[in-house]
C-alpha cells in the first residue's frame, strides 16, 4: 500500500508536469482552430523551434536560462506572424484539404531544416545549477526543474485566463470565436485580432517546447511524433475553449504517465481509445463551443 | 479539372486511357532492372487510387488511410508466417475482405462526423492500429515485423523471383482489374452521386440521396482496395513491417495523389510514378533535401497548382488550343 501510494504520487506529479507542458504548447492551436477554423497540423513546428532556440542560445552563445526562454517565445511569435501573413492567411477560406496539405508541407520542411542544422540527435537541455537537483516537499524529494516547470506553467495559464476572461482583448477573442461575422460587423478587426492571437499561441508553443524539452525530447521528427497528442488535446478539450484543453491536457498527461508506469505493454493504446470514445460521445469535444 | 463522375462525360474508354498500360508493358521489356521499383509504383497507384475514390470523388478527408494498407499487408504476412497459408490468391482475398470489413466498421463511425472531428477520428484510429501493430508481438512481430513471408507460385507455375518479373506482371494485372472496376463505378449513377455529395452535401440530402449509406459503401470499397495494395506489398517484398501502418505512409499517399491530381483517376497514376521515381533517385543520397523538397512541393501545389500535374497539363493544353 505504501509503495502504491508512493508511485501514485510520482505518477500524479510527473503526469501533471507533462499535462501542463502539453497545455502550454497546444492552447494556441485551440484558439487558431476555434477562431479561424484553420486546421494547423504544423503547430508542433513552433514548439520544436522553441526547443531548438533554447538549446542553441544556451549551449552555443551562453545566454542565461530565463533570457533564452524569453527569446524562444519572442522569436517564435515573430516568425509565426511572418508565416501567418505570407502563407496561412491565403488559405483561411480555402477549405480543409489545402490547409491540411499546406501544414503537412510545413512539417516536412521543418523536419528537413532541423535535421540539416541539428542532426538526428535530440537537442541537449542545459539547465542552470539552481534548477538541478531535488527539492524536499512533504517528506519526499522532487526534481527541482519539474516543480519549477509546474509552477511556471501554472502562472502562464493563470495569466492567459485573466487575459481572455478579464481584458478587452479577451472579450474580442471570445466574441470572434462565438460568431466571427457578427464580431466583424460590430467593428472588431478579426484579421488583426487573429494575427495577434496566432502570434501569442505560437509563442506559447515555442515556450512550451523549450520548457518541456526534457519531457518531449526536441529532435527533428518532433512535429510529426507529437502531432497526435497536440491534436487530441484540442479535439478532446474542444475548439475555442481555454479550460477544455487544460483539463484534456492534464488527463492525457496523467493517463499517459500512468500507463507508462503501470501498463507499459499497452503503450498509448488507452489514450487513443479514450479519444475515439470521447469524440463519438461529444463530437465537439468535452467543453467545445462548437464542432 | 475535377472529374464530375456519372454521365458528365462519355464513359467510353478514350485513346489516352490506353497510354498508361502501354507504358507499363513497355517498361516490363525495356527496363528489366527496375521491375521491383515498377511493382512498387503499381502498388502505390492502387493505393492512391483507393484514396482518390474517397478523397477525390466523395470528398472525405482522411489522415489514416494507411490503416487499410497496413491491415492488408499484415493479413498476408500473418497468413503466411503464422498460419502457413501461402496461396497468393487466398491472401489477396483475405486482405481485401479484412480491409473492407474494417473500413465498414470504422466508416460507420467516422462518416457520422465531419470536419475536424472526422479528421481526428481517422488520425486516432491510425494511431491505435500502429500501437496494436507495435505491441501485439505474438501476432505482428512488433517492431521487427514479419520477415520471411512465403508465397506459392502463381497458378503453381510462376514463382515470385528475385528480379521481380512475376511480381510486376501480377501487380499490373491486379491493378488493371481494379482500375476497370473503379472506372466503371465512377462513371455510374453511383459515381455521380458521390461527386454530388462532394460538391454540395446539403443539396444531395434535399434530393433524397441516401448520403451516409453511399459514403459508407465507397469507404468500404476504398478500404478493400487499399487492403489489396497492402497484400501485394507484402507478397512482392516478402516481408511486412510497422512502416506500412505509419503516419508517414498516410502522408506519402496524400502527397502522391495531390501531386498527380485529385478526383480524376489518372492523377493516381501520375502522382505515385513521379513521386517514387524521384524518391528512388534522390531520397537515399539526400534525405534532408528530399523531405524539404516534398514539403516545398506541397506548398507549390497548394498555392499555385491545385490540380496537380494533370491539372497543369489541362491548363497548358487549354491555352495551346486557344492560341
Amino acid at each position: 500500500m505504501q509503495a502504491f501510494l508512493s508511485s501514485l504520487v510520482s505518477v500524479l506529479f510527473h503526469g501533471v508536469a507533462y499535462g501542463m507542458i502539453l497545455y502550454v504548447i497546444s492552447v494556441g492551436l485551440s484558439v487558431t482552430m476555434g477562431l479561424m477554423g484553420f486546421v494547423n497540423l504544423a503547430h508542433g513546428v513552433f514548439a520544436m523551434a522553441g526547443g531548438l532556440l533554447l538549446s542553441t542560445a544556451m549551449g552555443r552563445y551562453g545566454v542565461p536560462f530565463p533570457l533564452a526562454l524569453l527569446l524562444a517565445f519572442v522569436v517564435v511569435a515573430v516568425a509565426s506572424v511572418v508565416l501567418e501573413r505570407l502563407l496561412y492567411s491565403k488559405l483561411y477560406s480555402a477549405g480543409e484539404l489545402p490547409q491540411v496539405l499546406f501544414t503537412m508541407g510545413l512539417i516536412f520542411m521543418s523536419i528537413a531544416v532541423a535535421r540539416y542544422l541539428y542532426g538526428t540527435q535530440a537537442a541537449p537541455l542545459f539547465l542552470p545549477d539552481y534548477l538541478k537537483g531535488q527539492i524536499p516537499l512533504f517528506g519526499r524529494d522532487f526534481p527541482t526543474f519539474r516543480v519549477v516547470l509546474i509552477i511556471f506553467s501554472g502562472l502562464i495559464v493563470a495569466a492567459l485566463w485573466f487575459g481572455v476572461e478579464r481584458t478587452r482583448w479577451g472579450a474580442m477573442v471570445r466574441a470572434a470565436v462565438d460568431n466571427r461575422d457578427m464580431a466583424q460587423s460590430v467593428g472588431i478587426n478579426t484579421n488583426r485580432l487573429f494575427m495577434l492571437t496566432f502570434a501569442l499561441g505560437s509563442g506559447l508553443a515555442g515556450l512550451g517546447g523549450a520548457l518541456g524539452s526534457d519531457i518531449l525530447p526536441v529532435q527533428s521528427t518532433y512535429p510529426l511524433e507529437n502531432l497526435v497528442y497536440f491534436m487530441i488535446v484540442v479535439a478532446v478539450g474542444g475548439l475555442g475553449s481555454l479550460s477544455g484543453p487544460f483539463i484534456a491536457a492534464l488527463l492525457i498527461g496523467i493517463a499517459d504517465t500512468a500507463t507508462k508506469y503501470w501498463l507499459p505493454e499497452l503503450g498509448a493504446f488507452l489514450i487513443y481509445a479514450a479519444t475515439i470514445a470521447v469524440l463519438l460521445w461529444r463530437p465537439q469535444g468535452l467543453f467545445g463551443v462548437r464542432s | 479539372m475535377m472529374h464530375s463522375g456519372g454521365y458528365a462525360r462519355g464513359s467510353r474508354i478514350g485513346v489516352l486511357e490506353i497510354l498508361p498500360w502501354l507504358v507499363a508493358i513497355a517498361a516490363f521489356f525495356l527496363l528489366p532492372e527496375y521491375l521491383s521499383l515498377g511493382a512498387r509504383i503499381l502498388i502505390f497507384i492502387l493505393f492512391t487510387l483507393s484514396l482518390d475514390l474517397i478523397l477525390g470523388y466523395a470528398g472525405i478527408i482522411t489522415l489514416g488511410h494507411s490503416v487499410f494498407l497496413g491491415l492488408g499487408a499484415y493479413t498476408a504476412g500473418i497468413l503466411s508466417v503464422k498460419a502457413g497459408i501461402h496461396d497468393p490468391f487466398l491472401q489477396l482475398i483475405a486482405g481485401a475482405a479484412i480491409g473492407a470489413g474494417f473500413g465498414a466498421i470504422t466508416g460507420a463511425v467516422v462518416l457520422r462526423t465531419k470536419d475536424l472531428t472526422q479528421l481526428m477520428l481517422t488520425l486516432a484510429i491510425a494511431a491505435i492500429m500502429m500501437e496494436v501493430g507495435n505491441k501485439a508481438n505474438w501476432l505482428t512481430g512488433g517492431a521487427d515485423g514479419l520477415p520471411g513471408v512465403q508465397v506459392n507460385p502463381l497458378f503453381g507455375v510462376f514463382e515470385f523471383d528475385f528480379i521481380g518479373k512475376t511480381g510486376y506482371v501480377y501487380c499490373l494485372v491486379v491493378l488493371f482489374i481494379v482500375w476497370f472496376f473503379v472506372r466503371r463505378m465512377v462513371y455510374s449513377p453511383f459515381g455521380a452521386m458521390l461527386t454530388g455529395i462532394r460538391e454540395n452535401t446539403a443539396r444531395m440530402h434535399a434530393l433524397g440521396a441516401p448520403v451516409y449509406k453511399r459514403l459508407l459503401v465507397v469507404y468500404t470499397i476504398s478500404a478493400g482496395i487499399a487492403g489489396i495494395a497492402g497484400v501485394l506489398l507484402t507478397q512482392t517484398t516478402q516481408s511486412v513491417g510497422l512502416n506500412v501502418l505509419s503516419f508517414e505512409i498516410a502522408g506519402d499517399v496524400l502527397v502522391m495523389l495531390i501531386l498527380g491530381g485529385v478526383g480524376r483517376i489518372y492523377g493516381a497514376f501520375v502522382g505515385p510514378t513521379v513521386y517514387l521515381i524521384a524518391h528512388d533517385e534522390l531520397a537515399k543520397q539526400f534525405p534532408e533535401y528530399w523531405s524539404f523538397g516534398v514539403g516545398f512541393l506541397l506548398l507549390i501545389v497548394v498555392f499555385f497548382a491545385r490540380g496537380g500535374i494533370l491539372g497543369l497539363i489541362d491548363k497548358i493544353s487549354a491555352r495551346v488550343r486557344k492560341s
